[in-house]
This record gives structure tokens, sequence and C-alpha cells, in this order.
């Protein structure tokens, strides 16, 4: 997984609250047995017309967000399927962090499992980032301090992130390779079980 | 110390605590689907790795594959076609059990595990979908996955998940007569929201809950995502045990008793805390529709689309003036003035045999409203035989709609059934979400007699009136 330490890059705005993961990717794209290419159909639905074409008056795709890593999102960011593929199609767009007031249960671990930081900053504040993102703004996100800063301004905030996320996020950890270093209290768990529930281990 | 029904499960399944909060959670059943799990099975090629519990997974194909007979030997569309032959082809790989096309068994994933009797009480089930939450109806816990943790389980059989806080919501008293399990959820999403659960594992209680079949029961738990919950649960009583009693991947005789004196355990004890309570009356509950782009849109049959104006809230009224605009919708219109082009019957909320048998007591001696497509997609092979011998195929098709194979369908439109841009559907599915069944389509959520009502008069419809 790639690491996250700090990220400067301009911040675009996607103000919509309870954007669900159908519209960060809708399902003509989920036949795919890839993470790679997602990108193209990020927010497809509010980018094409019927027939295809693009359309976009999402703000996010004015030129002067071009390259922008950062996205300043609405509340209950990402509700809906739990479709890995909606984190995958930010990350391929080129977005590493996301900063709501709020985003949805799945989505949000999703997102770290992709190297992707989820801010959570009280409602107001993110208002504030909106606000700047909106007027078109650098933002520098420094995971180790926990702030996000807006670059000549006095604006900063600190966010909170659990521990052993910002340790994964700040190596680059892979979940997996951890969990295999328990294998002897996976192996106890089971030996435990075997006698508790033994119909589960029950031959068919 | 008195403890909750999640608590006991989830305390149950710890395998070790990785500190801050963050536990190693042992996971009963995986279940496993086309569409979330082929990025899953490269990662463990690519990592050298294998599965760890074939026999604690089961993999069937359910979101992409078609529902007419004839489209699903060769399946038309080539990347479906090669994501159910990769799920196919990873299953053989890795000795994992698969209900493939042609198998009876085969249907959405939440319909056959409970069907199966892998559903069992006081276990962790995961899944590649928001839908897993159903599974709780059998007071377990049972949540939806990304595929990053799709392939953690499958290699470690474990998840590293942070403890979610407990809320429970009771709704007491009795359901008046037609009003089912699925308007309770609705008015419960209505109540609190769609983030309203985010954080939390709401467990289900109350009278009126606990006077709910297993089917019904499942269809709230499925609907908890909708709410925010991960996961909702209800805690073990006689119908529970009954339903899994005689089903193939139920306990054998010899350890029957056995897991049934285990299962009853599985209840909240009396002083436990929850972290939030929520209250409704069951007498006060109305058949629900939405009107909306997000399951929390949602008003009773009797109602009228809500006008914007009235809303104080900036941000609630814009994304109220666009759900409308998408929607196609005036304010103030009578909810049952509301024209609809389509019905859609089935899914993992209301897609078994129970919802089909109520929607055709409203079909029963009626026709489709002309002009109007009408379907029925059964959850499972087994649901679909089950209404056949039943006669209500039959019922369905004299009326005039489509009979079809299982599957998701057009609960989410992977495959080829969905919505032409603004065709109006009545749908007893999950959510209404823009474009969720077809690209510009727009639903209507209901249970399956208001869709049945509907599918009758063209127009959504109080199916207190017809019955």
């Amino acid at each position: 997984m790639q690491k996250f330490t700090t990220l400067r890059s301009i911040a675009a705005p996607f103000a919509r609250d309870h954007v669900d993961t159908d519209m960060i990717i809708p399902k003509q794209f989920l036949t795919t047995v890839s993470r790679k290419g997602l990108g193209a159909g990020l927010f497809y639905d509010l980018r094409y017309d019927d027939k295809g074409a693009w359309n976009s008056s999402l703000l996010l795709d004015k030129k002067v967000y071009k390259g922008a890593a950062i996205l300043v999102v609405g509340d209950n960011f990402g509700c809906g399927s739990s479709r890995e593929h909606a984190p995958w199609a930010l990350l391929d767009a080129g977005y590493r962090c996301l900063i709501g007031a709020g985003f949805a249960d799945i989505f949000y671990n999703n997102c770290f499992k992709n190297g992707m930081l989820p801010i959570v900053l009280p409602k107001q504040q993110v208002g504030q980032l909106m606000q700047a993102a909106e007027a078109v703004a650098y933002m520098t996100v420094d995971l180790p301090q926990q702030t996000v800063s807006v670059e000549g301004t006095q604006q900063v905030f600190s966010f909170d992130i659990d521990e052993t996320r910002k340790r994964a996020l700040l190596e680059g950890l892979d979940d997996i390779a951890m969990t295999l270093k328990e294998e002897d209290s996976i192996r106890a768990f089971e030996e435990r079980d075997r006698t508790q529930r033994p119909w589960l281990w029950a031959s068919p | 110390m008195a403890k909750t029904l999640f608590d006991k499960v989830w305390d149950s399944h710890v395998v070790t605590s990785l500190g801050d909060g963050v536990d190693l959670l042992y996971i009963d059943k995986h279940l496993v689907h086309e569409v979330t799990s082929p990025q899953a099975f490269s990662g463990l090629r690519e990592n050298g790795r294998g599965v760890r519990r074939a026999d604690a997974t089961l993999a069937v194909c359910d979101h992409a594959v078609p529902t007419r007979r004839q489209g699903r030997a060769h399946i038309a569309d080539e990347q479906a076609r090669l994501q159910v032959a990769a799920l196919a082809q990873n299953c053989r790989d890795f000795s994992i059990t698969h209900f493939g096309i042609d198998d009876v068994r085969q249907g959405i994933v939440h319909v056959i595990g409970p069907e199966q009797g892998l559903t069992q009480p006081g276990m962790t089930i995961v899944c590649g979908d928001s839908h897993t939450s159903t599974h709780g109806a059998f007071g377990a816990l049972a949540f939806g996955i990304g595929t990053s943790e799709v392939e953690h389980v499958l290699s470690t059989q474990t998840l590293r998940q942070k403890r979610p806080q407990s809320m429970r919501i009771s709704v007491n008293g009795r359901l008046a007569e037609h009003v089912t399990a699925k308007d309770m959820i609705l008015a419960i999403i209505g109540t609190i929201g769609t983030a309203g659960g985010t954080g939390y594992v709401i467990e289900y209680s109350g009278d009126a809950v606990h006077a709910l079949s297993m089917s019904g029961r499942m269809s709230m738990c499925n609907m908890s995502i909708e709410a925010g919950a991960r996961a909702g649960l209800i805690a073990v009583d006689d119908a529970t045990i009954q339903w899994l009693k005689g089903r193939p991947l139920a306990p054998s005789k010899e350890h029957w008793q056995q897991a049934v004196h285990h299962w009853q355990s599985y209840v909240s004890d009396d002083d436990a805390h929850f972290h939030k309570e929520v209250t409704l009356q069951a007498e006060r509950i109305e058949p629900q529709v939405t009107w909306g782009t997000s399951p929390q849109d949602v008003t009773h049959v009797g109602g009228f689309v809500p006008d914007p104006k009235q809303e104080e809230d900036p941000a609630r009224r814009q994304s109220m003036e666009q759900a409308l605009t998408y929607m196609g919708l005036l304010p103030k219109t009578k909810i049952v003035d509301i024209a609809i082009d389509h019905v859609f019957i089935g899914s993992c909320t209301n897609g078994r045999l129970e919802d089909l048998r109520a929607a055709s007591t409203v079909i029963k001696g009626r026709k489709v409203k002309d002009g109007l497509k009408a379907m029925v997609v059964p959850g499972s092979g087994l649901v679909k035989q089950e209404a056949e011998r039943e006669g209500l195929d039959q019922i369905f098709k004299e009326a005039g709609f489509e009979w079809r194979e299982a599957g998701c369908s057009m609960c989410l439109a992977m495959n080829d059934d969905r919505l032409n841009p603004r065709e109006r559907c009545a749908s007893t599915s999950n959510r209404n979400f823009e474009g969720r069944q077809g690209r510009f389509g727009r639903t209507h959520l209901l249970s399956p007699q208001m869709a049945a009502a509907a599918a009758v008069t063209g127009h959504i419809t109080d199916v207190r009136e017809l019955l």
C-alpha cells in the first residue's frame, strides 16, 4: 500500500450531501476484475449526458482544479453500496484525501485500505474549507501532525484519527501481513471454538 | 456486566485485541459473489496466499446474472460473463463451494444464506455487499465489507474492526393489517435519517418486531444500511429456531440440542446499556412510499410530496429540490396521484416466498394496468421452485407480470433489467438513489403488497383499498 504522510494540493469542492457510491461509480463499471482504470467512471452520471457525451457542470471539473488530490465533500459521503470501486475510482482520478463532516462506515474503512485518508472535521470547519476550495486554494494535509491548513490564510484545523490507522497509512502497512502475525491467536481461537461450537466444525 | 445481544456476539469472537479500540474478530461465515471478489482473489494470488477456511465460505453469482432463462446459458454482456466465469474458476482453484448459475440453489446471496441454514444465531457473517445486514435477523452480527476486507477474510478468517456503538430501536404495539416489515423499516429510516445509524449496530426490538416472521425480520435488518448502520440484529426467539430446523446447513441431529441451547443466549440482558434508544409505536405506521432519491425521503401513502419551500435548513432544501427535479415531481402532489411505468418485485429486501405470496394475494384475479411493465424476480431458484409449486407464477403471469429467474436484477440494474431514462418504478428493493435502477430512472420504494397494488392501478395506491 502506498504510504501517506503529507500532501499539498489544490483542493476541489464537491458540496453535495449524501453522495452514494452508486453516484461515485455507477454499476456499469462494476463488471471489471481489476482495481485499475475506474477513474473513467467517476461521477459518470453527473458528468455525461444520455448519449455519453461530456456535459459536466461539476465545480471540480473546472480547469483550476486539474491535478487536485484533495476533495472537500458534503455530509455522509459514500453511503449505500459497499463497493470498493468507489475509493478505487477516486484514487484512480488522483484523489488521496477527502475532507468531510461524516463518512458512511464501509466507505470510510475502504479508503484506508487503499492508502487514502478520509478526514472528519466539524461541520462548521468543513464549511470553511469548502468555501476556501470553491475560491480555489492550496491545502496541506499533515498526517503526522494531524492538521489541515489552507495556504495563504491562518486556517489550520486539527483532526482525529485512530492510532492504528494512522500508523498503517504512515508506514504503508499491509493489513493482511500484520494479521498473519497473529496466527497463534487465531489458531488458539479455532481450537477453543471446536469444542464450544462443534457443529460449526463437523464435516458436512 | 449486563450485555447487549451485539456485545455477546462481538465479545465471543474477539481473537485478540490490537489496541486503540481495534479487535481482531473471528469470522464464522463468509459469503462471496462475483462483483466484489475478483480483485480479492487476484490479491491472494499476487501474494502467494491461500484461503484459510474454504469450508466456512460460500459463493454464488447473483449481481450481474441475467434473469431471462434464455440469457443464462451464455451471458451476452462480455464483462459480466467473464466476471461470472472468474468466480467459478476462483472457487475451483481455492476449493470453495459455489452455487453456479444453473444450480437450483443459486440466488441472491442474502436469500440463500438463511435458506440453506448457513445463517445461524450468534455468528459473525460478512460479505462484500452492504445488505449483509440481512442476516442479523437471526441474532447474528452480519455486515458488509469492501474487497480488501474480502481478501483479508479469505486469507485470515478474521477482520480488524473497531467496535461500533449500539442503538436500540423498539417498535412497540401491533402493526395494522397490510402494514409490513418494509413499512416499519422505511418509517424508521424516515425518523432517524440515512446517516442516523452511522457508527452504530442497531438492535430492533419490541412486540411488533418479534411478531414478524423471519422473512419480515430479514426485510428490516436488510435496510439497516439505508439507516447508516453497518449491521442490524434481532434477538433469538422460537421463530428463529423453528426456521433453522431441517435446513441443509443447520446443525445435525447430534448437535442440534447443544446448538439450540447456545443460540438461546443471544438476547440482550434486561439491564443492558445502549448508547442510543429510539422508540416507535407500530399502530402509527402506515404503508410507506419514498418520493425522493434517498431512502429517508419517505412518507405514508396518504401523504404528499413535500414542498422544499417549507424546509428551513438551506442544505436540506437544496437536496429536496434536486431530488424533486430528478424525480420529475411537483411539490404537494398527492402520493397516490403518482403514475408509474414499471413494477419490480424482488431483491434481497423483498424477494422471498412470503413476499411473493403477499403480492400475489393482491394480484389474484386482477390485471396489470395497460402499458405498464411488471416483473417478479424470485430471490433464489428454490424460492422460484416453491412459488411455482404453489401456483404463484400462474397468478402473476395471468395478470401480465413477467416471471423471471433468480438474481439481484433491477434492484441495482447491473444486468439488462433496468429502467429507461425517466421511467418511474414502484419497487420492492432498497435504494432509490439517482440512476440506481437504470440511468435517469425514478424509483419509489414500497412493500410487495403496495407494489402489487400499483401494478394493478397504474399509480401509487393504498393497497388496503383493494383488499
